[in-house]
């Protein structure tokens, strides 16, 4: 009883506003302002804040995928490889480097830099990851290559054929690649590897049929299988 | 359509303990294994016990009998994961409004996850262990030694609440083992908690309560029409009358131990056959 009687007198009191305004002219205005405001925000939002938010880095060396994939016999996994734990091994130490680039093999500028920088001094290469998560992220490599036989591509894009390595764009805040978040700021996604977020793994997820109903708070899949 | 896998394509599991009482000496070693696998952080000054953050503790009983009829026991205290009455409904999962702490059908662990909880400690109020802690303070490592710590279990920031996990994360290692050799199921071998493992006396088993070749079943031997209740007589529940159905069992020979495990009225005789059916 009470509510409705409030709501008429809210009702009257809205009306009140809008039939007596105190200038007829200043309609226009209004929603130019809006209009102009908006449009601010927009270009604050969309373009400028990005850029205040993501600093470039290079990476230590530049590196080829394309001319290695040429000449490994595996694959991505001739140096990505798995352990015998079934663990995933990430970007390549130099122990893996050196098997083969013991010395110069080739002409290139980069290549000598590596050698001289870093095998020479039996120094890591600090290579920045594109696809490095947040701590509290769990991700098998395991099931999703070998349970659900799926390709690197899938999720990292076809660097496979590139020749050179991007910038790492770095989150001031968080520390994290931009790759994770993604470049399209409206979230428009294309591809399945242009994001890494906890959304794009349960998109392909419910896409592919693999949701578990293991949760008792959500009936669907528990957080402790990505989370640890 | 969605695959209801823990349903139709394997049976769920149910991780548990099972732990002797009468074989624990009280020497700590699972609370140190349980620090130093799953980073859980120390203060400076460790005298307020208070905030101490214990994921397993080890309490110490007394019979309070005079001398020389004196002894005592020690009872380990990981997170009990409790099963609740109707399975997964765990004091602290029930009512954690942030869904941050879980129930996994397909485990039985009561998982929570740091970046999903805001503190606002609902779960240790309802946890009749005291088997939770919140984070006062972001934890600070002594300079060098955050590179010791596991890059398996992720740190936890000040104003979460944590627990013991059985060590979830070495199921998540087992799993990635398993698929690499092509399988789905993992041995019982491959996923052991840090307490078991570093317990001098074997007084703590842990396995799949659900499966019958698991050491921890045949120990327990689970009735499974009532709550999971032990058939094994020297088996007892902390606070079992409380429903909880949890999935860390204790042994013991001892009357006054077993007595210990829940509030009984003097000259109560220990025991609850047909007792925890009254409790809704
Ligand atoms: S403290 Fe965290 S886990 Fe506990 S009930 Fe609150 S939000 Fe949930
Ligand atoms: S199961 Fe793991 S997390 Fe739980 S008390 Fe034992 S060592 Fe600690």
């Amino acid at each position: 009883m009470s509510s409705n009687e409030k709501h008429q007198t809210d009702g009257r009191t809205g009306d009140a506003h809008a039939s007596s305004p105190s200038d007829p002219r200043s309609g226009p205005y209004i929603l130019l302002f809006f209009i102009l405001g908006l449009a601010l925000s927009m270009v604050v939002g969309w373009s400028i804040f990005p850029k205040l938010l993501y600093s470039q880095k290079s990476q230590p060396i530049d590196f080829n995928h394309k001319l290695h994939l040429e000449q490994v016999d595996n694959g991505c996994q001739s140096c990505h490889f798995f352990r015998e734990d079934g663990s995933f091994s990430g970007s390549p130490r130099l122990a893996q480097c050196t098997d083969c680039h013991a010395e110069l093999l080739g002409e290139s500028e980069n290549e000598k830099i590596f050698v001289e920088h870093y095998v020479a001094t039996d120094r890591e290469v600090p290579w920045l990851v594109y696809s490095r998560q947040p701590d509290c992220v769990f991700f098998s490599h395991s099931a999703h290559v070998f349970g659900a036989k799926m390709d690197c591509e899938t999720c990292h894009g076809p660097i496979g054929k590139s020749e050179s390595l991007k910038p790492y764009e770095e989150n001031r805040i968080t520390g994290l690649s931009r790759d994770i978040w993604g470049r399209n700021i409206a979230g428009f996604k294309q591809n399945t590897w242009d994001r890494m977020k906890m959304d794009d793994c349960a998109q392909c997820h419910a896409q592919h049929d693999t949701l578990h109903d293991s949760s008792v708070q959500t009936g669907r899949d528990a957080c402790f299988v990505c989370h640890k | 359509m969605k695959q209801t896998q823990t349903q139709t394509q394997h049976r769920p599991k149910r991780y548990g303990m099972a732990i002797d009482v009468d074989k624990c000496t009280g020497c700590g070693s699972c609370m140190v294994a349980c620090f130093s696998e799953n980073n859980v952080p120390f203060k400076q000054d460790e005298t307020d016990k208070l905030l101490s953050i214990t994921w397993l503790r080890v309490y110490k009983i007394s019979n309070n009998e005079k001398f020389p009829n004196t002894e005592v026991a020690f009872i380990p205290r990981p997170c009990q994961h409790c099963a609740g009455q109707h399975e997964g409904h765990s004091p602290c999962v029930s009512v954690c409004p942030a869904t941050a702490t879980d129930y996994s059908v397909e485990t039985g662990i009561v998982s929570q996850i740091y970046t999903r909880c805001f503190g606002c400690r609902y779960c240790m109020a309802a946890c009749p262990y005291h088997a939770r802690y919140f984070n006062w303070w972001d934890p600070v490592w002594p300079a060098g030694m955050e590179k010791s710590l596991s890059p398996n279990v992720s740190p936890r920031m000040r104003g979460v609440v944590e627990k013991c996990s059985f060590c979830f994360h070495r199921y998540q290692q087992a799993r990635d083992k398993a698929y690499a050799e092509g399988r789905r199921e993992i041995r019982e071998e491959e996923y052991q908690t840090a307490c078991t493992q570093a317990c001098p006396a074997g007084a703590i088993v842990f396995g799949d309560l659900n499966n019958p070749e698991h050491l921890v079943h045949q120990i327990v031997k689970p009735d499974i029409e009532h709550h999971y209740r032990s058939h094994n007589p020297r088996a007892f529940r902390l606070l079992e009358r409380l429903g909880t159905n949890t999935k860390v069992y204790y042994l013991s020979s001892r009357d006054w131990v077993r007595k210990s495990g829940d509030n009984y009225l003097p000259g109560e005789p220990v025991g609850l056959q047909g007792k925890a059916d009254t409790h809704g």
